[in-house]
């Protein structure tokens, strides 16, 4: 591929993203309001139910770019295209963000039904262990220079990152755990009214919808900058 | 690479007996980690409020965190010292695996934090007050278990950070979230352990650290040459 052409696959891919986040974020503020108007208010926590609506599809999402950022650092070390290498640190910047907001929205719920704003569960253990690892990840990336370098380095990095997730899990469940149970994907089926199932899996899909935008323009972004670098620094 | 495998092995104790020796002829390494770790306990012991808890109650923690930070401060030089007159350039020319470089390499660090735990130990017993009777045998096997996961990831994050800028910093930001299974383990098996229950009870936990360190171990292994791929 010659270099104008993976330019112009930048700039589609960026322009593809911003579609994409416009609609992502469209769809978003469709669940909100359905969420907030249509949606039956929870008999026992009330109004704070609402906060689910926000925290478990970022939080779903969250685990899809992290676990993203694990596989193409494999792929990436194993077929070594820089492409994966840039995709990681677009999914691991998205993800952080969405771990930010489940690590925000958590407590936000946690204080009026739990009484208190953290508990060291092994769900919330876990998501905050993740913002953690992803953020050494992409401090590492910062701190060096040559990209191939940079490529193999954070590929390290982010595989192990993902492994070490169900151990950090486990370890934590060894204490005890007050988390809700999951609500949707348990054996038993779901223990929620249909509706706000259907609200859950709405707000599910656009944030999803909104994770593919942002991460396909972060890409795009990346892409371009890296053609950039390589057009200014004569490879050595 | 597999029918090779005494030589990577013979080449893997090289390596390590070539740290180890310059190690024990400097020795500046292991008192500065020692004194380090004693300063540790002591320090953990002003850190408490004594009329609400008791130095023992705090005794697990403080031992595994004193032997974790220790752990760091050795890791990080395992590969410092190698850039030093271009060393790791002649161990990357050497005619061996890198699987045996990282072997060594791991070996040697080994040896090196349970050289410091076997030292801090005693010195944990004097400060905290704490009767190991009965109890050692199953400290030393959480010891051994918690310890060789976490320095396999250390042995790969050193190697890592030694030409990164920021690097005394960047090894326990990536390094610390591999830590907490085995600390919470080995904390949580110490804790009952010297509260004279018996091992078995902690069988959950030897486990979990047992898969951690399969894991991790052979993750490392398999990984590591993928860092030096010139």
């Amino acid at each position: 591929m010659t270099s104008s052409d993976a330019r112009g696959a930048a700039r589609r891919a960026l322009r593809a993203g911003r579609v994409l986040t416009g609609l992502g974020l469209l769809a978003v503020a469709a669940a909100y309001v359905r969420a907030i108007a249509f949606t039956g208010i929870e008999a026992v926590q009330g109004p704070a139910q609402k906060i689910m609506y926000v925290h478990v599809p970022s939080a779903w999402c969250a685990f899809l770019a992290f676990g993203l950022v694990g596989i193409c650092s494999g792929l990436f070390l194993w077929l070594g295209d820089r492409r994966l290498d840039t995709f990681s640190e677009a999914s691991a910047e998205v993800g952080v963000v969405l771990t930010g907001l489940v690590l925000i929205t958590g407590p936000m719920w946690g204080k009026p039904i739990w009484g208190t704003w953290w508990q060291w569960e092994p769900r919330l253990t876990s998501t905050l262990f993740l913002f953690f690892l992803f953020v050494g990840y992409l401090t590492l990336r910062r701190t060096m220079f040559d990209p191939a370098e940079r490529a193999r380095y954070s590929a390290v990095v982010g595989i192990l990152g993902a492994m070490l997730v169900p151990f950090i899990h486990l370890s934590v469940y060894m204490f005890r755990t007050i988390h809700p149970r999951p609500v949707v994907l348990n054996p038993e089926g779901p223990t929620m009214p249909g509706s706000f199932v259907a609200t859950l899996l709405s707000s599910l899909a656009a944030f999803t919808l909104l994770y593919l935008g942002l991460v396909t323009m972060r890409y795009g972004l990346g892409r371009l900058r890296e053609l950039r670098e390589a057009r200014h620094v004569p490879a050595a | 690479m597999k029918s090779a495998l005494p030589g990577t092995i013979a080449a893997a104790m090289i390596i390590a007996g070539k740290d180890l020796r310059s190690e024990l002829r400097r020795r500046t390494a292991l008192v500065s980690a020692v004194v380090f770790a004693a300063l540790i306990l002591v320090i953990f012991n002003f850190a408490r409020d004594p009329t609400a808890l008791r130095a023992e109650q705090l005794a697990p923690s403080a031992f595994w965190i004193t032997c974790a930070f220790a752990a760091v401060t050795a890791l990080s030089r395992a590969f410092a010292v190698e850039l030093e007159h271009g060393a790791l350039d002649g161990l990357l020319l050497a005619p061996v695996p890198r699987e045996a470089l990282f072997l060594g390499k791991f070996l040697g660090n080994l040896t090196f934090v349970f050289v410091v735990e076997s030292i801090a130990l005693p010195l944990f017993v004097l400060f905290f007050n704490v009767s190991l009777k009965g109890a050692l045998p199953g400290i030393i096997l959480v010891a051994v278990l918690a310890t060789v996961g976490f320095v396999a990831v250390g042995t790969v994050f050193s190697a890592l950070t030694a030409r990164v800028r920021f690097n005394e910093l960047m090894l326990p930001v990536l390094l610390l979230p591999f830590m907490l299974p085995p600390l919470a383990g080995a904390a949580q098996v110490t804790a009952a352990l010297l509260n004279g229950r018996p091992l078995v009870e902690s069988a959950g936990w030897l486990r979990l650290l047992l898969v951690y360190d399969i894991t991790f171990v052979t993750l490392s292994v398999l990984i590591f040459p993928s860092l030096f791929d010139e």
